[in-house]
C-alpha cells in the first residue's frame, strides 16, 4: 500500500467511526438512515457476487433477505413458543440464540436456499433467469403471506413482532449503552455492528474478486461456453455464486429483523429486489466501490428527501407525500443514470475486461 | 363437473386477457430482445384512462356500450402515445448499450409510471361502473355474464386481426424481417426504427384493450393493478415460447386455465391444507417447470446457445 493510499484509508476509517456522532445531533432518525443504508450496502455486495461477478441476473434476491429475516424473527421472538406448546416446553425462557450463532445460521440457511433455488435455473441465461428468479422471489413472499394456516408459522400478513434486539459481547443493542462517559444510543450501537459486518463483506468481496474463484466467475460472465471449454465446472461455480450471494442476503435479513423488531411479508416485495439490482447496476456492476456508492445513494438519498420534502406535501394537496417522492426519485434515478451512464456511476476500470463491448452484455 | 366448467370459463376469460398482454411482450422481445417491464403499467394506464372517461361522461346519458367503446378508444390513443414515447425516450438511446441497461431502465419506467399514476389518480381503489347488463347467463350449469363472453369473443377477433396484420401486410412482413435480422432487414429497405415504434404502438393498443377488459370484469381500478397481469402475461409469453405470436396466445390461454383450475381444485387435492390464495404460485410453478424441461417454450424454436 502506498503512502497516499494509506492516508486516504485512515481518513476514511476515522470518518466512518465518527460519522454517527456528527449526525446524531440532527436527530436519531438520521443515524437510522445510515443504519438502513449499511444493510442495503451489505445486500448489494451480496447481490454483486451473483450479478456482478458471475453475471447471473437475479431478480428474486429479496427471497434470501426474507429467509434471514424470518429465521431471526422466529428464533428470537415469542411467536414460536406461543404457537407450539412443544417449543414453549423445551425453551421456557423462549428461544434467544446469541448473535454469534445467528449470523452464521442466517448465512447458512440462506445459502442453502440459494443453492436450492439456483439449481433449477442452471441451464437458463439472461432474461429467462431473471424472470424465473423473480418468480421464486414472489413464491417465497406468497408462502410467507399464507403460512399462517393450517399451522401458524409466519403469522401471515400480520408479520412477526417483538423480536429481540441483537446482543453483542453482552451489550444489548436495543438500549442506550453507557461506556467510558459516553452514552451511545441504540441506533449508534447498531451502526457500529453493521459497519463491522459491512467491512467484513467488503474484504470478502475484494478477496473473492482477485481469487481463482472470482476469475472463474468472471470467465463465466464473459462467455459461459468458453469458460466451460477451458475446463471450469460451471455448474458448481454458478451454484457457489448463488449460495454465497444468498448468504450475504441472509445476514442482511438477520440484521434487518433485529433492527426493526418486526418483519412482515410487505418488506420483501419485488420492489425491493428491483431496488437492489438497481443499486448494483447504477453503482457499477462488479466493482465493489461502485456498488457501495450505488447502494448508499439509492438507500440514503431518498430517505433524506423524505425528511426535507414535507413542505412539498402541503403544497400539492397531499399528493406528493415523501414516500411517493422517494419512489419517484428512485424511478427517475434508474432511468436517468442508465441513459447517461449505462455502465454505472463508478464502473470497474476497463483493463479488467479485455473487450469492453462484451463486458456485461451477457448478463 | 360444475366446478370444472365454471373454472374453465373463468380460466378462458383470464387467459384471454393474459394473451393480449403477452402479445405485447412477445412482439417487443422478438424484435429488440428486451423484457419491457413497463408493459403491465401500460395496461394499468389504459384502465385508469378508461375509468376517467367513463366517470366523466357517466351522467351525460350516453348508453353503456357506447361509453365503454369511447373510453376504450381514449385508452388506446393514450397508451399508444405513451408507449411510443417510452420507446423513443428511454429504450432507443440504449439499443447498443450493455444488456442490463435497458432492462434496468424498463424497471425504472415501470416504477415511474406507477408513481405518476399514483400522483395523478390518487392511490385508492376506484370502482369501475357497470356499463353492460350483468345478468348471469347459464352455460352447462356454470354462470357467466355478458362482459366475460365479450372478453373472450373480442380477444378471438383481435387475435385473428393481428395474425392478418403480421402475416398479410407490408408492415407485418417488415416486423417479421426485423425480428429475424435487423441489419439485413435494413439493407432490404426496412426502417427498423419505424418498425420498432409500430410494434410498441400495437402492443400498447392490445394492452389498453386488456386493461379495459380487466377493469370491466373485476370492477375496480388502481395504480398497482398492472403488476400481476404484466408478470403473468410475461410468464405466458415465455410459456408459449417468447418471440412467437401464436405461442403467446396459446401460452396466455393455457396459463389462465391452469391458474383457474389450480385455484378451483387445490383445496380438495391437498385436503384443505393449501387454499385458493396460492393461485398466484401456479403461474410461477408452470414457468419454472417449462423453463427447466423445455426452455424454448411450448411453440418456440430451439435457439442456439450463442444467440
Amino acid at each position: 500500500m502506498t503512502r497516499s493510499k494509506l492516508i486516504i484509508f485512515v481518513l476514511a476509517a476515522v470518518l466512518l467511526a465518527v460519522l454517527p456522532f456528527v449526525v446524531l445531533p440532527l436527530g436519531q432518525a438520521w443515524v437510522r438512515i445510515l443504519d438502513t443504508a449499511l444493510i442495503y450496502i451489505l445486500l448489494a455486495l451480496g447481490l454483486n457476487i451473483v450479478v456482478g461477478y458471475a453475471g447471473l441476473l437475479d431478480l428474486g434476491y429479496v427471497a434470501f433477505y426474507a429467509v434471514g429475516a424470518y429465521l431471526f424473527a422466529l428464533l428470537a421472538s415469542p411467536h414460536l413458543a406461543e404457537t407450539f406448546p412443544a417449543v414453549a416446553q423445551a425453551f421456557p425462557q423462549g428461544l434467544h440464540l446469541p448473535f454469534w450463532a445467528l449470523i452464521p445460521l442466517g448465512a447458512g440457511v440462506a445459502a442453502i436456499f440459494g443453492v436450492l433455488l439456483g439449481a433449477p435455473t442452471l441451464k437458463l441465461r439472461g432474461d429467462y433467469l431473471a424472470i424465473v428468479t423473480l418468480g421464486f422471489g414472489e413464491i417465497v413472499r406468497v408462502f410467507l403471506n399464507n403460512l399462517d394456516a393450517p399451522v401458524n408459522i409466519t403469522n401471515g400478513p400480520k408479520g412477526v413482532g417483538s423480536i429481540d434486539p441483537l446482543r453483542v459481547f453482552g451489550v444489548n443493542l436495543g438500549e442506550t449503552w453507557e461506556v467510558a462517559g459516553l452514552s451511545l444510543p441504540s441506533v449508534t450501537l447498531y451502526y457500529y455492528v453493521f459497519l463491522a459486518l459491512v467491512v467484513v463483506a467488503v474484504i470478502i468481496s475484494l478477496r473473492l474478486q482477485d481469487s481463482r474463484l472470482g476469475r472463474a466467475w468472471m470467465a463465466i460472465r464473459e462467455d459461459e461456453l468458453a469458460a466451460k471449454a477451458m475446463g471450469l465446472n460451471t455448474r458448481n461455480l454458478k451454484l457457489l455464486a448463488f449460495g454465497l450471494g444468498a448468504a450475504f442476503g441472509g445476514v442482511g435479513g438477520v440484521l434487518f429483523a433485529s433492527f426493526q423488531g418486526f418483519v412482515s411479508p410487505e418488506s420483501f416485495t419485488l420492489h425491493e429486489s428491483v431496488l437492489m439490482v438497481a443499486m448494483v447496476v447504477l453503482g457499477g456492476l462488479g466493482h465493489v466501490p461502485g456498488v457501495i456508492l450505488g447502494a448508499f445513494l439509492l438507500a440514503a438519498l431518498p430517505e433524506v428527501l423524505r425528511h426535507v420534502a414535507t413542505p412539498l406535501q402541503a403544497m400539492t394537496d397531499g399528493r406528493l407525500d415523501p414516500a411517493i417522492l422517494r419512489q419517484l426519485m428512485i424511478a427517475l434515478a434508474m432511468i436517468g443514470i442508465m441513459l447517461k451512464r449505462p455502465r454505472g456511476l463508478w464502473p470497474a476500470p476497463r483493463h479488467e475486461s479485455a473487450s469492453p463491448s462484451a463486458a456485461g452484455s451477457k448478463a | 363437473m360444475d366446478i370444472f366448467i365454471q373454472q374453465l370459463i373463468n380460466g378462458l376469460v383470464l387467459g384471454s386477457m393474459y394473451a393480449l398482454v403477452a402479445l405485447g411482450y412477445t412482439m417487443v422481445y422478438g424484435i429488440i430482445n428486451l423484457i419491457n417491464f413497463a408493459h403491465g403499467e401500460v395496461l394499468m394506464v389504459g384502465a385508469l384512462v378508461s375509468w376517467t372517461v367513463v366517470t366523466l361522461l357517466e351522467s351525460s346519458g350516453i348508453p353503456g356500450w357506447a361509453l365503454l367503446l369511447l373510453s376504450l378508444l381514449a385508452a388506446m390513443v393514450v397508451c399508444a402515445s405513451l408507449n411510443f414515447l417510452i420507446e423513443k425516450l428511454a429504450y432507443r438511446p440504449l439499443r447498443s448499450a450493455p444488456r442490463l441497461a435497458p432492462l434496468i431502465t424498463a424497471m425504472g419506467m415501470s416504477l415511474l409510471l406507477q408513481t405518476l399514476a399514483m400522483i395523478l389518480w390518487k392511490p385508492d381503489y376506484k370502482p369501475y361502473p357497470i356499463l353492460l347488463p350483468d345478468d348471469p347467463i347459464e352455460i352447462l350449469g356454470a354462470t357467466t355474464n355478458m362482459v366475460q363472453i365479450l372478453i373472450v369473443l373480442t380477444t378471438a377477433v383481435t387475435l385473428c386481426l393481428l395474425m392478418l396484420l403480421i402475416n398479410g401486410t407490408r408492415l407485418g412482413r417488415a416486423m417479421r424481417a426485423t425480428a429475424e435480422n435487423p441489419r439485413v432487414a435494413q439493407l432490404m429497405g426496412v426502417r427498423p426504427d419505424h418498425v420498432i415504434s409500430a410494434t410498441f404502438i400495437i402492443g400498447a393498443v392490445l394492452a389498453a384493450l386488456a386493461g379495459v377488459m380487466w377493469a370491466a370484469n373485476y370492477g375496480s381500478v388502481q395504480h398497482t393493478m398492472g403488476f400481476l397481469p404484466g408478470l403473468k402475461a410475461f410468464t405466458a409469453a415465455v410459456f408459449g415460447g417468447i418471440g412467437n405470436l401464436p405461442g403467446a396466445m396459446v401460452g396466455g390461454v393455457s396459463l389462465g386455465i391452469i391458474e383457474a383450475m389450480g385455484a378451483g381444485y387445490i383445496g380438495d387435492l391437498t385436503g384443505g391444507v393449501l387454499g385458493s390464495h396460492y393461485q398466484d404460485i401456479f403461474a410461477f410453478a408452470v414457468l419454472i417447470l417449462v423453463l427447466t424441461l423445455r426452455p424454448q417454450g411450448l411453440l418456440g424454436e430451439r435457439v442456439s446457445d450463442r444467440a
